[in-house]
């Protein structure tokens, strides 16, 4: 049992009336797949854009490898290794592969060339880009000189999953990202995230597709009314178990096996 | 599970990123083909072939296109909106759109020309005139950028505002200017028959130096990204509202050139002169296949269109049909290219 890489303790954030994340907790180990489900309202997009930077809680705290940490900005979650991928994907269409792995991170010629020219080094880049797709098996695009929007959707959807792979060293999060994909795509979304897993990064997936949450994840958050009211193994419940949790019929992790809750302080 | 435990696992487990920096560089012959598939990807084949078909057209039709003197005509003619063009292409390229560029670069000319005339300095002159065309440029890239509003509205009423300043400025005749630096990118540079001047010169490097900033820079990546998408480009870590007002302060050093050029060609500051320069440069923008939709296209072809453009009027007047119809041709030609941009983007 290693300690979370990235954990929050009692996160609370108000929108008016609203308390979407009411005292909520969360844990990700590293070489983990921790699916967050929950009904919709439950919650589970604050609780995210909350960890990943892109709203601050209103009070709680974020820690990650142990210490605490504030981000005000997905750029700033970035920085410590937290990648992002968004439902909307937030890829460039016009723009290649490689371009669109390297977006805001761009990499120059090394001496005068990159630091006066500011030539880029489209080359290093490319090549950095194809190893990528071939080290997460993501083998269909012909090209990196190829332009997103000549890509399909599943295709587009593994070149936002890698580009959060290949940057995100600590967690890499993805909010749905299966939801506009049909079976097969879906089935290669799930594989690249077994294998960034496989790598040891900490892997967050929202979903409501239980059977492709207990296809991948190690362990299962369940949200529900700002809180999480449960953390389950997949192999220790059902489906159905996890749908009454959800849904309220059951009380959290009653009846069922909980899954090393609480997780203490890592020591 | 101690922190040194946690520690280990940080130095085994390297950013996936990093594990591919050993990866071996690409051959020289990647690099050629890589560079052809950069130089071609803005769709400038289209306008290319449209270009030499125009003029295959006229060299039959008339004697006189196809001359040195005609040729160097058609350069020296094209250079003032090529340069409004070149600004207009980064700013279309970030889904915006300038109808006040000649109009700046009009009331620039006109702000040389009259600080030459009262003190002299054609340096100081030009400096001034630089430092109207950016601070204009920079009130409707602030506009634009950082208030959120719509690149068409803000320079709809720069154009307005600044074409009456112009006129009220000069009392609405225009001034001679009499001066070797004013004049010196008119400087005949005979080559072979032909006629150039410097500023043709001075208008190939400008577009040389844009075509590298856009697509050798990480700038570049960054303006194409935000006329792309600016939420994704957002997202990714790029800091949109400063790429748009770099953008429309590049534009805005474009028109000063402009005017330095306008001045060059003829040493006359017309304050009600080049008041169609905002469309013409649209239309060369449009024509060389950027799209008016940003993220997509590129100097090259802005280049092409301005000579299209500019072919076209010589060519038919070389040919002795009416200017109207040149008119008539152009507006065609546009509609023609916007109508291909959106047929090819509906096909993606
Ligand atoms: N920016 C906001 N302003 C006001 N209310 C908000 C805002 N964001 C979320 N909420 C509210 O907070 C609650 C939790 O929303 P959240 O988006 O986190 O739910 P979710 O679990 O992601 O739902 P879904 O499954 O539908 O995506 C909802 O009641 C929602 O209306
Ligand atoms: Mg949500």
């Amino acid at each position: 049992m290693t300690a979370p890489v990235l954990s929050a303790h009692r996160l609370f954030k108000h929108f008016g009336a609203v308390t979407a994340l009411d005292g909520a907790d969360f844990e990700v180990c590293e070489g983990e797949v921790m699916a967050v489900v929950g009904d919709n309202g439950a919650g589970k997009s604050t609780l995210i854009k909350a960890l990943t930077g892109a709203l601050v809680p209103d009070s709680g705290q974020i820690l990650l490898d142990g210490e605490r940490v504030r981000f005000h900005s997905p750029i700033d979650a970035r920085r410590h290794g937290i990648e992002t991928v968004y439902q909307t994907l937030a890829v460039a269409p016009a723009l290649d592969i490689s371009a669109n792995m390297f977006l805001g991170r761009e990499q120059r010629r090394p001496g005068v060339l990159g630091s006066f020219f500011r030539l880029l080094d489209k080359p290093a880049m490319r090549t950095r880009a194809a190893a990528t797709l071939r080290e997460l098996g993501i083998t269909t695009a012909r090209s990196v000189r190829q332009q997103v929007e000549t890509l399909s959707g599943g295709q587009r959807q593994a070149v936002a999953v890698a580009r959060a792979a290949a940057w995100g060293s600590k967690v890499v999060v993805l909010d749905e990202p299966t939801a506009a994909l049909g079976v097969r795509e879906a089935g290669q979304v799930l594989e690249l995230v077994r294998r960034i897993r496989d790598r040891g990064v900490a892997v967050i997936l929202i979903s409501h597709n239980m059977p492709q949450v207990f296809e991948v994840a190690d362990r299962i958050h369940i949200h529900r009314l700002g809180q999480r009211v449960a953390l389950v193994r997949p192999t220790d419940v059902s489906m159905t178990d996890v749908v009454a949790i959800m849904t309220g019929a059951r009380a959290g992790n009653e009846g069922v096996a909980d899954a090393d809750l609480p997780h203490g302080d890592g020591a | 599970m101690g922190p040194a435990e946690l520690l280990g696992h940080q130095v085994t487990d390297a950013p996936v990123g990093a594990n591919l920096d050993t990866e071996v560089r690409p051959t020289g012959v990647h690099r050629i083909r890589g560079f052809l598939v950069d130089a071609t990807r803005g769709g400038v084949l289209g306008p290319l072939v449209a270009l030499l078909f125009a003029s295959v057209v006229f060299s039959a039709l008339t004697d006189t296109f196809l001359t040195p003197s005609n040729i160097s005509l058609i350069l020296t003619q094209s250079i003032v909106i090529g340069m409004l063009a070149l600004g207009q292409t980064m700013i279309i390229l970030t889904s915006g759109i300038d109808l006040a560029n000649a109009a700046i670069m009009v009331l620039a000319s006109v702000v040389i020309a009259k600080v030459v005339k009262v003190s002299d300095n054609a340096f100081v002159a030009l400096l001034i005139g630089l430092a109207v065309a950016l601070a204009l440029s920079a009130i409707s890239g602030l506009l634009v950028s950082q208030m959120n509003l719509p690149p068409f509205i803000v320079t709809l009423g720069m154009l307005t505002v600044v074409t009456a300043a112009a006129r009220l400025y000069t009392g609405s005749s225009s001034i001679p200017v009499q001066n070797d630096l004013i004049a010196w990118l008119g400087t005949p540079v005979p080559i072979a028959g032909f006629r150039f001047t410097i500023g043709v010169f001075v208008w190939f490097a400008a577009y040389a130096l844009a075509w590298y900033a856009l697509t050798q820079t990480g700038w570049g990546t960054h303006v194409l990204a935000v006329g792309d998408d600016p939420e994704a480009a957002r997202l990714a870590g790029i800091k949109t509202r400063r790429v748009l007002l770099s953008v429309y302060l590049v534009a805005g050093l474009c028109y000063a050139a402009a005017a330095w050029q306008a001045l060059g060609r003829i040493p006359n500051a017309d304050p009600s002169g080049y008041a169609s320069g905002n469309l013409d440069s649209i239309t060369a923008v449009v024509i060389g296949g950027t799209s008016l939709f940003g993220g997509r296209g590129g100097v090259i072809g802005t280049l092409i269109g301005t000579l299209i453009v500019t072919v076209l009027r010589n060519g038919l007047t070389q040919a002795g049909i009416d200017s109207l119809y040149q008119d008539i041709a152009t507006g065609v030609l546009v509609v023609a290219a916007v109508l291909i941009d959106q047929i090819t983007r509906r096909a993606r």
